[in-house]
């Protein structure tokens, strides 16, 4: 068995608003082996992103457990912390925002190495041309600006930045939702190499189906603050059980012509994450919801290794 | 030319001037399309789509932007010699179009009923409860209730807004339907039922769509016809049918290799090599020859024809019958 990098348990993340509560991750578990890929998908506002960014402590959890390599790490000091953002990394969705745009590419990639210290000037030089070779960025590119490269060459330098202190773990946020189909086979074809040379276990996050089947190992769809399903990505998309996955994917525009195409369309829209009522969040567009739904669901195995969070799964495998 | 054309463009050619240079966005474009018909421009970030669009509207950034060359025919009118204020009347209500980004395309400060008021105000002759009116039918006929002609963009959320974006393009029911992404914006559940309302008021209304995307996808299920716009050229153009199965184009071939089969699992993506070349530095010749795997010294040199591979089919590649 592999060893499992990591574990969150019945984790939540709230956010005080105006309005009231809001749950944007609610009671989420899920494990990991190293060396995997789990993909988190779902629609804007499912909590994908705030269920990242939790797991790396870029938000505070406001309940559950997380542990890293089997280190509980829901509440961390600072110089802790410090430690561990060397094994945790994250890249993130937009290649324009999330990188200085007054700092040229060979000190974006050189901060994180700084900041760690011990390392003198020339051996820094040493690791950041190692580093752009690792992603494919030409050396000529190293005093150029951010707003200079086209997207797939920054989201190269961010995938750099993520690399310097050789995580064990990243957290990829939408990491291609930004580029051209072309640029994104790149780079989803870099980061596999990646994974495979480094051993890297990644959390994908994305809105895009094809993308995260390509890239996963186990899927898990979410839907308002809440993971509904999650199985192999091959069950996910040969058997999908619960009503929202098999609505997403029936949503994927096919790039084949000729073909017939059997589209579930949803009613309405994905409903507040404020203050959202016991019973299962997608009833209200559900075709199938009834009175049973208005009580709590709760993930259940349905067969091995596929999870699915609906009173009514029974009916549909 | 057909009279079943509505629209024509010939030999278009638009630059952008920065810092100094000549950015070549549109270079040399032909293009038709038939009424009631969806023509899809599909391309990557930069192929110059959606200044083809522009173009058509003469809305192109000023001064920066310059048309070079070229003819655009609507109805077999030239919009290109007409004088600016009667081209005022055209945009809007004959010509409209639908911007990439709902986010930022409404007026933030203006109720969205004010907004596709505004629209119908310019165009027809009239009343105020009329037009009023008007607008409440086209946000039901978008799918949003009549009652919020009085709430403010913010109020929506994005899909709603894109719905907005186009109950004020379609408000006029114009004949011609310029959509920049339209859905680009949007998640998948949510661009399906825009996808679905679209074609269903495109029947109603009977418009024609030149369709602006970098989904495939989107093009299998909206059009009819393709183009595929490469460096500012149209590198093929055919029917849906023919692009699809019958690839002939390098890069378009290339575009198909990167996307991911959700029926197949492979372990690496085929994706094109390198970039696209810089607007400001084209290659003479083919502009994908740089890119190209079956590049030869012929594709190096001067500017390439098309060929026609069938009466609707033609692709710019001097191998195009070689290579398989």
């Amino acid at each position: 068995m592999m060893a499992q990098i990591l574990e969150v348990k019945n984790l939540k993340k709230y956010f005080q608003t105006p309005g009231g509560e809001l749950h944007a991750v609610d009671n989420v578990s899920f494990r990991m082996e190293a060396g995997t890929t789990l993909g988190v998908v779902g629609e804007s506002g499912c909590g994908k992103s705030t269920l990242g960014r939790t797991v790396l402590h870029l938000h505070e959890s406001t309940d559950g457990k997380i542990f890293f390599q089997g280190e509980d790490i829901t509440r961390v000091d600072k110089k802790k912390l410090k430690a561990l953002r060397e094994d945790m990394q994250i890249i993130f969705q937009d290649p324009y925002s999330s990188l200085n745009p007054r700092m040229s590419v060979s000190e974006i990639i050189r901060e994180p190495l700084k900041r760690k210290g011990g390392r003198t000037k020339a051996e820094l030089d040493t690791d950041v041309e190692r580093l752009m070779d690792l992603v494919g960025l030409a050396q000529r590119f190293a005093n150029s600006y951010p707003h200079e490269l086209d997207g797939g060459r920054r989201q190269r330098i961010g995938i750099a930045r993520a690399l310097s202190l050789n995580p064990k773990f990243i957290v990829c946020d939408e990491p291609v939702s930004a580029l051209d189909v072309s640029i994104q086979a790149q780079i989803l074809n870099l980061m596999k190499d990646l994974q495979d040379q480094m051993g890297l276990s990644y959390i994908f996050i994305t809105h895009d189906l094809s993308v995260v089947k390509h890239m996963s190992d186990e899927i898990s769809v979410m839907y308002l603050g809440q993971m509904v399903e999650k199985a192999s990505a091959a069950e996910l998309f040969y058997h999908p059980i619960h009503p929202y996955t098999k609505a997403l994917l029936s949503a994927i525009p096919i790039p084949k012509v000729n073909i017939e195409r059997k589209r579930i369309l949803l009613k309405g829209e994905i409903t507040s994450p404020v203050n959202p009522k016991p019973g299962c969040r997608f009833a209200a567009r559900c075709a199938y919801a009834s009175e049973e739904c208005k009580a709590p669901q709760t993930l259940e195995e349905v067969e091995p290794g596929h999870f699915v969070s609906c009173c009514c799964s029974k009916k549909f495998i | 030319m057909s009279n079943q054309n509505l629209l024509e463009i010939k030999g278009l050619k638009v630059s952008y001037q920065a810092d100094g240079k000549k950015v070549c966005a549109v270079n040399g474009v032909d293009l038709v399309l038939e009424k009631g018909e969806t023509l899809g421009l599909v391309g990557e970030t930069g192929a110059g789509k959606t200044t083809i669009a522009k173009a058509i509207l003469r809305i192109l950034p000023q001064p920066q932007g310059h048309m070079d060359a070229g003819e655009i025919f609507v109805d077999g009118e030239n919009l290109l010699t007409i004088p600016e204020a009667k081209m005022r009347k055209i945009r809007g209500k004959k010509i409209s179009m639908i911007f990439q980004d709902p986010m930022t395309s409404l007026n933030p400060i203006r109720s969205v009923g004010d907004q596709i008021s505004e629209a119908i105000q310019l165009h027809e002759k009239l009343s105020k409860t009329e037009i009023q009116q008007r607008a409440i039918e086209m946000l039901e006929q978008v799918g949003i209730p009549g009652s919020r002609y009085g709430d403010y963009p913010h109020q929506f959320s994005g899909g709603m807004k894109q719905r907005v974006v186009i109950a004020m393009a379609l408000a006029c029911h114009p004949e011609l339907l310029l959509a920049d992404e339209p859905t680009t914006a949007l998640d998948v559940t949510i661009q399906a039922q825009v996808l679905d309302m679209m074609n269903r008021l495109k029947a109603e209304y009977g418009t024609s769509v030149v369709m602006i995307t970098h989904d495939l996808g989107v093009i299998a299920e909206m059009c009819q016809q393709v183009a595929v716009i490469y460096a500012g050229e149209v590198v093929e153009f055919g029917t849906v049918e023919e692009i699809f199965e019958k690839p002939s184009h390098p890069y378009t071939k290339g575009l198909f290799g990167s996307l991911i089969d959700l029926e197949q699992d492979v372990e690496r993506l085929s994706p094109i090599p390198g970039l696209m070349p810089d607007p400001t530095e084209l290659p003479t010749g083919c502009k994908f020859a740089p890119r190209c795997p079956n590049c030869e010294e012929a594709c190096r040199k001067g500017a390439i024809e098309d060929r026609k591979l069938s009466e609707t089919h033609r692709v710019k590649c001097l191998r195009a019958e070689e290579v398989k």
